[in-house]
């Protein structure tokens, strides 16, 4: 059995508001990956997936801080915790070798005024380890040798302007630049949400590719679209306000969903079936609970077809329900 | 579809070109339809196939370049008694607010523009339902700035906005790219339901070919700015030769496919 790569303990994130008010956009999440593992998250919008990347990634920035818990990378043979350190320690010392992130809307947000090749020379730089001496020709060699090992067209690609490329061919840059330093992990946010369905397939393809090439190893990749997950990733973590409700491999949570917040979620389903056609998908009413305030027992429950008054008034924790963790002490 | 409704949108082989020489590009090429009252229209493609520039000159925000194009049956000619009728939601959320004033005030200006205005309580009762029709307490967006929502609540905030005017044709511009299954659901019966309430005619422009499945009276393909494939989803989507709505049914992944990508990382264990 191969060991953990990452592990986060009972994470808890909050943002700071103006009046001094919390929102608790991240409670009590727990996992683990193992070498090679592909792990999915996914969740409505809100509910915390963008501010639990950040807490991954050991980025808390205020108005972001943390409450509780721990995230630990693996780092040569030892695991070493993210959590309350300095954040240009974290930075240098642990992000850049072990764990890169690819941030939502990343590829709208390339710097417009820089070539590709000048954007990856200077992540080069910024990483460059202290006392090593690099001149401009090595690090533009080590960018063109990057991009060219992962298949990209790099006379035209590397030599554009931002704006000079299309969304999907951007994406792909940004793939690139995040794994120029060759990170174990790779986390990426929603890389394909604002993509359409056929850019989106190319973006998947080039990540397995990568994968194949084994320039990186393990990837957590986070979107609100369940059945791309289903296709990429080996396990899934559903979130639901701020908690992991259900995770399971892929088969269990999306074939055979036990939570009733993941039941619904595949209820909701849309498809190019004719079968499926003028079929009304289950949207469920309501809305997630503000996370400004303490929340007392089930989180889902207001919207909740199953819901009894118990759920109202016991807090849930995860528990194994056919063979995988369910929040929901009525799952079955 | 041969309706006997009045004809909402009629386009007589348009086209726009945007650039001249050698940065001509045509955005939407010799394309001809009509859109009827109180239909629900999808227009489905690829990026940069042209759906947003079409979209755009139903809105009357360009003039097509070649061909003509109608509005019930006249040119739009002023866009302040166009946008009376026809209102959209657009890709790009962010973009549609102003960051300095509250999401709350500026729900409740939108419906300033209306010729006949309501009243201060109509109004904050319509920003109410509006909210509550794409799952947002309105407790919870009380006090908030825009870069305090995440991407798909500021999505469903511009819903919101286009629930509250009521206006009597809707374009939605990827109006729920960035929300889950079970808003997106949520959203598309709002829309249905104010599409037969209000009488509504709604062009819904998407990537997603199984969204439109769904919801729409007729879907157009489109592709490199032509429109390749119309008609009921039926005619469209089953037994289809047409490569272009066939490359887009097999992208799209389904949870009932079996392989939509080969997966070797998977297979590996
Ligand atoms: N103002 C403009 N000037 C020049 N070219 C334009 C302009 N607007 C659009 N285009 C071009 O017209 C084509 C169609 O663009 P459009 O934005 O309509 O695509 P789309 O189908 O909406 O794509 P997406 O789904 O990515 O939004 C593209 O090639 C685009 O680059
Ligand atoms: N800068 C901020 N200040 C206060 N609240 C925020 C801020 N950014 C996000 N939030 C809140 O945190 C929660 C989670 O947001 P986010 O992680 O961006 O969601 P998503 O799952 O869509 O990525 C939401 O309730 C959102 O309104
Ligand atoms: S604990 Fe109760 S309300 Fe919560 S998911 Fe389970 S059945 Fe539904
Ligand atoms: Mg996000
Ligand atoms: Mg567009």
């Amino acid at each position: 059995m191969s060991e953990n790569v990452f592990e986060v303990d009972h994470l808890g994130l909050y943002y700071l508001g103006r009046f001094g008010d919390k929102t608790h956009a991240v409670t009590d999440v727990s996992f683990s990956m193992k070498q090679g593992e592909i792990l999915g998250i996914a969740g409505e919008s809100g509910c915390g997936k963008s501010t639990l990347v950040s807490g991954l990634m050991g980025m808390c920035i205020p108005p972001l801080y943390p409450e509780s818990g721990d995230v630990r990378v693996k780092n040569g043979d030892k695991m070493e915790s993210l959590m309350n350190r300095d954040i240009e320690d974290v930075r240098a010392n642990v992000l850049a070798q072990q764990v890169s992130m690819i941030p939502q809307g990343a590829f709208n947000a390339l710097n417009p005024v820089r070539k590709i090749k000048d954007i990856a020379a200077d992540v080069l730089k910024a990483h460059a380890r202290p006392g090593e001496k690099q001149d401009a020709k090595q690090i533009y060699d080590r960018v063109y040798a990057h991009f060219d090992r992962i298949g990209m067209d790099t006379k035209r690609v590397l030599n554009s302007f931002p704006i000079n490329l299309t969304a999907g061919e951007r994406q792909r840059c940004v793939i690139a630049i995040s794994t120029i330093l060759l990170p174990k992990m790779v986390i990426a946010d929603e890389p394909t949400s604002a993509l359409d369905v056929s850019t989106q397939k190319e973006v998947i393809k080039m990540i397995f590719d990568l994968l194949d090439k084994g320039i990186f190893q393990s990837m957590i990749f986070i979107t609100h679209e369940l059945p791309l997950l289903y296709h990429v990733a080996d396990n899934i973590a559903i979130m639901y306000a701020g908690e992991i409700v259900e995770k399971g491999t892929a088969e269990q949570v999306v074939k055979d969903p036990r939570h009733p917040y993941t039941q619904a979620l595949m209820g909701a389903m849309l498809s190019t079936e004719a079968s499926q056609r003028g079929r009304h998908p289950v949207a469920i009413e309501g809305a997630p609970p503000s996370l400004k305030n303490k929340i007392v027992g089930c989180r889902f429950a207001p919207r909740c077809s199953k819901a009894c008054p118990d759920c109202k008034k016991n807090t849930q924790n995860l528990r194994i329900v056919g063979d995988r963790d369910v929040r929901c002490d009525y799952a079955k | 579809m041969q309706s006997d409704k009045p004809i909402v949108f009629s386009a007589k082989r348009i086209s726009k070109d945007f650039g001249a020489g050698k940065s001509l590009k045509t955005a939407v090429k010799d394309v001809s339809f009509d859109i009827y009252d109180e239909e629900f229209i999808s227009i489905v493609g690829g990026s940069g196939c042209g759906k947003s520039v079409l979209a755009k000159i139903m809105l009357g925000l360009y003039q097509p370049t070649r061909g003509q194009f109608l509005y019930r049956d006249k040119p739009i000619k002023n866009l302040k008694d166009h946008w009376n009728e026809v209102q959209s939601v657009f890709q790009d959320p962010f973009g549609c607010f102003n960051q300095f004033f509250t999401i709350r005030s500026q729900l409740e200006d939108a419906l300033n523009i209306l010729k006949d205005k309501p009243s201060k309580e109509e109004v904050r009762r319509r920003v109410d339902e509006g909210l509550k029709a794409v799952n947002v307490a309105p407790a919870d967006i009380e006090g908030k700035y825009p870069f305090e929502l995440s991407g798909g609540q500021m999505q469903r905030m511009l819903l919101a906005r286009i629930f509250a005017l009521r206006p009597k044709v809707l374009i939605a511009d990827e109006a729920t790219s960035m929300v889950d299954a079970c808003v997106r659901a949520n959203i598309l019966d709002y829309l249905r339901k104010l599409k037969d309430e209000l009488k509504m005619t709604v062009v819904f422009v998407t990537h997603d070919i199984g969204l439109a499945n769904y919801v729409s009276d007729r879907i157009f393909i489109m592709h490199d700015g032509k429109i390749v494939n119309q008609g009921t989803p039926a005619e469209v989507l089953d037994n289809t030769n047409e490569p272009h709505t066939l490359r887009l049914l097999d992208d799209i992944p389904e949870v009932h496919k079996t392989e939509w990508i080969k997966n070797s990382h998977r297979s590996k264990k």
